[in-house]
């Protein structure tokens, strides 16, 4: 069993293009849920309409590859204004319920045949991004997102982030919009806006009593989360083909997760919470089968390769019940919570 | 819009041709679609489609794709009539070809311009931008239109009804659960599919002939699960005081866990109880039934009846109703809150168990992610109906069911769950509360 | 600032109405008038309010039994919820489909029965959010500090003038869910005060604060009044009414039954009749005073 190897590829994932991508939705779901208060159980939505709405622009609009990405972002957007008009008035648990059934709706129809032409339903969308990405043929998505790579072709880096020039420049796009994100976040929330927003989550009404309105705060939380979520689609995307697949009710239960593993009121948690659950996962989805193929467990290969989806499960159980606050969040706060 | 029709004769065959797809690929979309016979997989863009005979998948056809630059392949429709080909450029056009001399004897293309329908046996297509394009070849589709728009309709609200039933089974738990204890309970879906499982299990173990015996004895199962996460999970939770949000993430990571479980014993494949291929026989016109369909609505409409009389006539019952009313006052009128939870927590289990027992036929077949593709709707059911209220989830179902199965009427049959979510969002905006819900007060 | 004069009789306010005193009699110069609202839950009608004005500059008590309807009728006049038909006026201005917040913005500031501390704010920060002209709160502003900052302080030293006098100073750093039930009645007393109100509406103010403190809390009812902002407070005990009311309002199942000086209206016998049905024989002051126990038990 080659230890050291699984060992590498898990550590790689730190700033892997996947935890860069789950960080920014996570980073929403905070702004949402930990500030706001928002039970946002939507966001694989947000990040569909994100990668999606990237692609699309592209290939069907023929749109620059930046100009795309805004197709992107306008199009979570508008989802979040959709979204938020019939359900912002809503009761928690109903705003849950919405918000699944919305990211279901977005999911479905991108899965569609009826759109197929625009979607490739099944099948999802590549080739956007240009030569040296995942397609055979040159000409779709010339001057893309990979050709704005000014990195010259070549191996960086030492193990285990030794990648080629296309990973480097994918992650160091996705550390800078990530490290914007998260001043911007911070920003936010330690500002008078960031004090009604708590406020709000704390008691709506009582904000409200005091002459705030409630409801354009919360759209615009909506928004601008739901636009990491987007920004979180648009790194997916930028790295790899997009497929309605991705963007299941898991995904959302997955950033739920590290959202939950770092803390959902902070604004470092997020990307701490994306970190830890990526390695992990990628050391458990590794190590398991390792084990079995060495016939140290009395399972197939395929089997061992799900105990991670079992034991993140459980996990997120265990920690909701035993550290709520995640590993940045305030013990003090907790101790208030009902 | 024309080509749904030849879903529609499918009629309540729920898992048929897209369908399944679609429900393969289910909530959590991990599994693959059924596979069409595919040629040329490494090129980027796709011309699919399927070839029929008067709805009857046609397998065996060989067709035929040449495009620009001498490309030219080969391929041969498989079971289902489906056929895919990869394709080296995008905003080009192809030319498919139907290889007549391998459809079955007595069948020919015609080649009938007046209709809007491709039957032709020779046809230019262009795939698009989105790199790929549906090419459907209908023969013999005059006779499509045999099934009366009143057939379909009538069809669709029996098949709405079986399913909002099954719907209900899981709903009214879900909602019984809600009620009394606040949980949003997302491991609902893993109790649906327990029952199913544990039927398959024992149906296993005990042979084909015993499945009336296992049955019952996979409902006690999911009892005793019911009563066991209540007791190791929810109640220390409870005396904990855990709020509300919480138990919801509690409860999707224990579905999450429970799934993958699932998963990890019996596999990605799709299993079957016995019986569930049984033969449909006609009522009048098109509209045909299985014996299971009867059977399944029959003993849902009684466990609904009983379960509506337990509710509101047993003591046990009217507990329960009196702590989803208001909980702290009923505790402090003496009411055993926690026993009557556990007994809550149990009942929940079994109607669910038995709703996944219909909804292994009903789909038809059994995988460890058959109740996380229906609990979204089990949630717009009880949402729909207004959270915690019992009857409003049987109401809301029967919303659910005949919206999800009379939608495929008219929007494609991929998308007739969007239907009913879209529904959903609308009725929550009009009726914040769910239809049988209560405001409530401010201040 | 909590002890002027406070142990002897407030100053009362005279002469508020116009002509002969009756239920919905027109004041002098009324802050808040209704006509006609009606509110009503499935069959039972909770508020049904032919006309009240309610008269500036005046400290006025809204009374009546549990279940009167007072709360629906608070909610309804600062739009937390819809009447079934009705219109009321503030300052002349029409409140009827205005929403909650426009009307808090137009200075009718209420507080809520079951108290709404926002329990994982500070004490400070709770003060804070009552602020009317925090630019910051503006989502573009908020990104740019030195847009806010100076306001953040002006703001803070307000707020800390205003926890001192509540006495709630020590507690500025602290999460408003640790504070005690009558601690956070004045945090959100305080809180509502940030607003600069025109008119105050507490409901329940003094419910669960302890004797010693309601004192003090009575004194910054009459403080406001003196600052010249107009309060119309719902409570239960008719001492504390007595002592600092200009006006009463009384109500009976949704319907205002009287009004008068806090003296008179004790002795009309439609408020006897509301308050006590049958066991008349006992005097009204009695049974509702907080002293001379037994107090009706309160609903939720
Ligand atoms: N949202 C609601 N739904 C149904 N009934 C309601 C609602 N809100 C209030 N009520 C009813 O309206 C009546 C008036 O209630 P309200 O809270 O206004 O009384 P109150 O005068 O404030 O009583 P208390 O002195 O006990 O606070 C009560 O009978 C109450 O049950
Ligand atoms: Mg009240």
């Amino acid at each position: 069993m080659d230890f050291l190897g699984i060992f590498n590829s898990s550590i790689s994932f730190i700033i892997a293009p996947t935890t860069i991508a789950y960080a920014l939705a996570t980073l929403g779901l905070a702004l949402h849920f930990g500030f706001g208060g928002l039970l946002n159980m939507g966001m694989a939505g947000f990040m569909a309409l994100g990668a999606y709405g990237y692609a699309i622009g592209i290939l069907s609009f023929g749109l620059p590859w930046y100009f795309a990405a805004f197709v992107g972002i306008a199009a979570s957007i508008v989802f979040a204004l959709i979204l938020g008009i019939p359900t912002l008035r809503l009761r928690g648990d109903y705003l849950a319920i919405v918000t699944i059934a919305a990211a279901e709706i977005v999911r479905l129809v991108l899965l569609s045949s009826a759109f197929g032409g625009l979607t490739g339903s099944a099948d999802g969308l590549s080739g956007f991004n240009g030569p040296g990405g995942t397609v055979t043929n040159p000409t779709v998505g010339a001057g893309g997102f990979n050709d704005s790579n000014p990195i010259p072709p070549g191996e960086y880096g030492f193990v285990p982030f030794l990648d080629n020039e296309r990973t480097w420049y994918l992650r160091i796009v996705g550390i800078i919009i990530l490290g914007l994100a998260i001043f911007v976040v911070w920003r936010l929330v330690n500002s008078p806006w960031g004090r009604v927003i708590k406020g709000i989550r704390e008691d709506e009404d009582a904000v409200r009593s005091l002459g705030k309105n409630v409801f354009a705060y919360k759209m615009q939380a909506l928004i601008i989360g739901g636009v990491l979520g987007a920004l979180g689609g648009l790194m997916l995307a930028f790295s790899t083909n997009v497929n309605s697949s991705v963007y299941v009710t898991s995904l959302t239960f997955f950033l739920w997760t590290a959202l939950l593993l770092g803390g959902a009121a902070t604004v470092f948690g997020p990307l701490a919470g994306s970190i830890i659950f990526w390695v992990l996962q990628a050391f458990l989805g590794l190590v398991f089968p390792a084990l079995a193929e060495a016939g140290l467990m009395p399972f197939t290969t395929i089997q061992a390769a799900q105990i991670k989806y079992i034991i993140v499960g459980f996990a997120l159980v265990l920690l909701v019940v035993f550290r709520p606050q995640g590993i940045f969040g305030n013990k003090k706060e907790l101790t208030f919570v009902k | 819009m024309r080509t749904m029709s030849t879903m529609r004769r499918k009629a309540s065959r729920l898992a048929s041709a897209v369908g399944a797809f679609v429900l393969a690929f289910g909530v959590l979309g991990l599994a693959s679609p059924a596979q069409a016979d595919v040629v040329n997989p490494e090129m980027p863009f796709k011309i699919s489609g399927n070839v029929q005979n008067k709805g009857e998948p046609i397998a065996g056809v060989t067709i035929n794709f040449a495009g620009g630059g001498g490309f030219a392949a080969t391929v041969v429709t498989d079971a289902d009539g489906k056929f895919t080909a990869g394709v080296p450029e995008k905003l080009a056009d192809y030319t498919v070809t139907v290889d007549e001399t391998t459809l079955p004897d007595g069948i020919a293309v015609i080649d009938n311009p007046a209709t809007e329908f491709i039957e032709a046996n020779v046809q230019t297509v262009t795939v698009g931008p989105g790199g790929r394009v549906t090419m459907n070849f209908f023969i013999g589709q005059g006779e499509r239109h045999v099934t009366s728009m009143f057939d379909q309709v009538v069809q669709r609200l029996i098949s709405g009804l079986n399913f909002g039933l099954m719907l209900a089974l899981a709903s009214v738990g879900l909602s019984l659960i809600y009620g009394t204890t606040g949980i949003s309970n997302f491991a609902h879906a893993e109790l649906v599919t327990f029952g199913a499982i544990a039927t398959f299990g024992l149906v296993a173990v005990m042979g084909e002939g015993l499945l009336w015996l296992a049955i019952p004895i996979a409902l006690v199962l999911s009892g005793v699960l019911g009563w066991g996460v209540d007791a190791a999970l929810w109640a220390p939770l409870r005396r904990r005081g855990m709020g509300l949000v919480q138990l919801m993430i509690v409860s999707i990571g224990l579905s999450l866990g429970i799934r993958y479980t699932y998963q990890f014993f019996i596999g990605g494949k799709t299993e079957q109880l016995p019986g569930s291929g049984a033969e449909r026989f006609n009522l009048f016109g098109s509209v045909s039934l299985s014996i299971i369909d009867i059977v399944s609505m029959g003993v849902s409409v009684l466990i609904i009846i009983v379960f509506a009389w337990w509710l509101s006539a047993s003591k046990i019952g009217k507990a329960t109703r009196a702590i989803s009313d208001n909980p702290s006052l009923a505790a402090s009128s003496g009411i055993d809150v926690d026993g009557v939870v556990r007994i809550v927590w149990i009942i929940g289990s079994v109607l669910a168990g038995f709703s996944g027992i219909l909804w292994a036929y009903f789909r038809p077949g059994i995988r460890w992610d058959m109740g996380g593709q229906i609990l979204l709707l089990i949630f717009a059911a009880t949402t729909l109906g207004g959270l915690g209220t019992a009857y409003g989830a049987l109401v809301g179902s029967l919303i659910v069911g005949i919206l999800v199965e009379g939608s495929s009427l008219f929007i494609p049959s991929d998308l007739k769950y969007v239907g009913a979510l879209v529904v959903l969002i609308g009725i929550l905006l009009f009726r914040p509360q769910g239809i049988l819900g209560r405001k409530e007060r401010v201040g | 600032m909590s002890s002027n004069g406070s142990s002897s009789s407030p100053v009362k306010s005279t002469g508020l109405h116009v002509g002969a005193i009756k239920p919905g009699v027109a004041k002098k110069d009324p802050i808040l008038v209704a006509d006609g609202v009606r509110r009503q839950f499935g069959g039972l009608v909770a508020v049904d309010v032919a006309h009240v004005e309610i008269p500036r500059n005046a400290i006025t008590a809204l009374i009546g039994p549990n279940g009167a309807g007072k709360t629906t009728f608070f909610n309804l006049l600062t739009g937390f919820d819809q009447p079934n038909e009705g219109s009321w006026s503030f300052n002349g201005k029409s409140l009827a489909k205005i929403s909650a917040f426009k009307v808090a913005r137009m200075g009718l500031i209420r507080t809520f029965q079951l108290t709404k501390a926002l329990g994982l704010l500070t004490v400070m920060d709770n003060m804070k959010l009552g602020s009317t002209d925090q630019n910051g709160e503006n989502l573009r502003a908020s990104l740019f500090p030195f847009l806010w900052k100076k306001k953040e302080g002006e703001i803070e030293a307000k707020a800390l003038e205003i926890l001192t006098r509540f006495k709630l100073d020590t507690k500025r750093d602290d999460f408003a869910a640790s504070l005690s039930g009558g601690q956070r009645k004045l945090l959100e007393m305080a809180r509502a005060l940030m607003t600069n109100p025109e008119l105050v509406m507490l409901d329940e103010p003094m419910a669960g604060v302890n004797p010693a403190l309601t004192q003090s809390l009575l004194d910054h009812i009459l403080n406001l009044k003196k600052e010249g902002m107009t309060v119309l407070f719902v409570e239960h005990d008719m001492q504390m009414v007595r002592h600092i009311a200009d006006w009463v309002i009384v109500m009976a199942e949704g319907k205002v039954v009287a009004e008068g000086a806090p003296d008179e209206v004790m002795k009309n016998p439609a408020v006897i009749d509301a308050y006590l049905g049958s066991h008349q024989d006992i005097d009204l002051g009695a049974v509702t005073g907080r002293i001379t126990l037994p107090k009706i038990p309160k609903e939720k």
